[in-house]
């Protein structure tokens, strides 16, 4: 069994309505426990509504999701759901709930009645993990827009969740923000085996995964490990799709007749290849 | 830029008045707010400013500031304190047609004024040593009680945490919008008074859709980090009674007691 599971998702927006629109057309992923997960598409491929389904905020329609066993749709799985799978979203200053750091951190275990002391020692150890401790007694509009997309996360991990859903997390941030971000959530999912489903516009990003999920249109395009997918340059064009720009550069050049040996996915790569084939 | 305004003017430190239980502070301020409207005569009102100006001293606030928080009140103080020079009993002084001013009126006003000042002095105290944070704790664990009646003290508490974090954020945000419209030729400097309101406008509009926007994504975060109201939630931060709150109470209790044996013995002014 996985950590989640996706069967034949189907998910409208304002059911019954004049402007309903049918976000998730039949959709099915399984996403298991430990795995750091990149989720791309275009805007409106309903990649926003799959995060909110993932943690219960959204049930859906017809099919089925399970968390770790639990079926979504249920009521009372929910906080259950919520206590498994945390979100961050976009925006840093929508989702800080308290106006001290420290405060905002233990914002979830309160809510989960856990006892003061141990709540203190979460909540100490959630701001370690994401290089924010010294922090702690700050307001966080005070702090920088990677600093406080840190302690969103803090938040999250302090409620022991299993698996975070970080929902375009670096998209308000400057290069140096994101940077901080993606450093975080590698090192989450590496030294605290957290499963990580990253949903994001940068390709370059999404190459840190371990395994890409693209979705078009309400479903799933394609899947894999990066480089299998981005070697698919042709598919991922042919929806209109990005990929990393050093992929895209070899792409390119292999049009032009100078064929690498290999898909790049990032700089370093790149220029190694491209020194190999001067050299042969 | 508007974002500077410091809400509630907590002043940050480690004083002893900073570090007493925010519960403890925030009863104690109604104590003497109550006790500074029982003070009828001057050793009473001698008493009660002796231990306020201990209190402002000892907050490590600096004075300047608290004269300052004075400012704004002087005409209130002014205005009353005049008002009550009229309203004297007994022997007038002096005395031009229908207005006549006794002893009792000048004492009467100078009590009055007193009473005014130190109100202001009392509740500074407050909120330049207590942070939101604590003052909005303190509050939702003193009217507990009240859930009983099914008051919803947990979500007014709520409210106002959620506000108080909110108030720099969008204060940031108006900033932004004010510059964004100004770019596109507003003008928010001149004209009469309607004409400026008239101008706030198209400030205000971006500024409340906002607002909604931001309020859709913090429920979603709250409610995905488990928020289900105040029920079976506990806390990370234990207020405990110290040492030093025991002393400060065991010192109103003298004063409290100093202060009614003045009041037996020296006859009040007004009332």
């Amino acid at each position: 069994m996985s950590f989640i599971e996706v069967r034949d998702l189907k998910y409208t927006y304002n059911l019954g309505e004049n402007d309903a629109h049918e976000a998730l057309k039949g959709l099915s992923m399984n996403i298991e426990e430990g795995e750091f997960v990149a989720l791309l598409g275009h805007n409106g491929c309903g990649k926003s509504t799959l995060a909110k389904i993932f943690n219960g905020m959204y049930t859906p329609l017809s099919g089925s999701v399970k968390v770790d066993g639990l079926d979504t749709s249920i009521e009372k799985n929910q906080i259950e759901v919520r206590r498994k799978v945390g979100l961050v979203q976009q925006n840093p200053d929508n989702q800080l709930v308290a106006g001290i750091v420290e405060e905002d951190v233990a914002f979830g275990p309160e809510n989960l009645g856990i006892p003061p002391l141990e709540i203190r020692e979460r909540v100490d150890e959630a701001l370690k993990a994401v290089n924010m401790y010294e922090y702690r007694e700050h307001a966080p509009f005070k702090l920088s827009g990677g600093q406080k997309q840190r302690v969103a996360i803090a938040g999250v991990i302090a409620m022991r969740t299993k698996c975070i859903v970080l929902d375009e997390p670096t998209a308000m941030l400057d290069p140096r923000g994101r940077e901080e971000v993606m450093e975080t959530i590698k090192k989450l999912n590496r030294e605290h085996g957290i499963t990580i489903i990253l949903i994001t516009h940068y390709m370059d990003e999404a190459v840190q995964s371990g395994r890409v999920i693209v979705m078009d249109d309400g479903k799933v395009l394609t899947e894999g490990a990066p480089r299998e997918v981005f070697s698919n340059v042709e598919l991922l064009k042919r929806h209109k799709l990005d990929v990393p720009q050093a992929t895209e550069l070899a792409y390119k050049l292999k049009n032009a007749g100078i064929d690498l040996k290999g898909v790049p996915m990032n700089t370093l790569e790149c220029i190694d290849l491209i020194e190999q084939y001067i050299n042969s | 830029m508007i974002s500077d305004i410091t809400l509630g003017q907590y002043f940050p430190g480690k004083s002893v008045i900073h570090r007493f239980d925010p519960r403890l502070k925030l009863i104690l301020t109604v104590f003497f707010i109550v006790l500074v409207f029982c003070a009828g005569n001057f050793v009473n009102m001698a008493l009660v400013y002796a231990t306020v100006i201990c209190g402002m001293v000892m907050s490590k606030v600096p004075m300047k500031i608290y004269f300052k928080s004075l400012k704004p009140i002087f005409f209130i103080v002014a205005f009353t304190g005049i008002l009550n020079l009229f309203y004297g009993t007994g022997e007038p002084l002096w005395q031009w047609g229908f207005i006549t001013i006794t002893l009792n009126g000048i004492l009467n006003s100078i009590i009055i004024a007193l009473r005014i000042i130190a109100l202001i002095l009392i509740s500074s105290i407050l909120t330049f040593t207590t942070s939101p944070t604590q003052l909005t704790d303190a509050i939702e664990r003193i009217l507990k009680p009240l859930t009983y009646i099914k008051v919803p003290v947990h979500e007014f508490a709520m409210m106002m945490t959620i506000a108080l974090r909110f108030v720099p954020t969008l204060l940031e945000e108006t900033d932004k919008i004010m510059s964004a419209q100004k770019a596109r030729g507003a003008d928010m400097e001149s004209g009469g008074f309607t004409q400026r309101v008239k101008a706030l406008i198209p400030v205000l509009i971006p500024l409340f859709v906002s607002a909604f926007r931001r309020a859709y994504d913090l429920a979603t975060a709250m409610e995905s980090r488990c928020y289900n109201g105040g029920n079976g939630r506990t806390k990370m931060k234990i207020l405990k009674i110290q040492r030093n709150d025991i002393i400060m109470i065991t010192f109103c209790v003298v004063f409290l007691a100093g202060f009614i044996a003045i009041a037996f013995f020296v006859p009040p002014i007004i009332r």
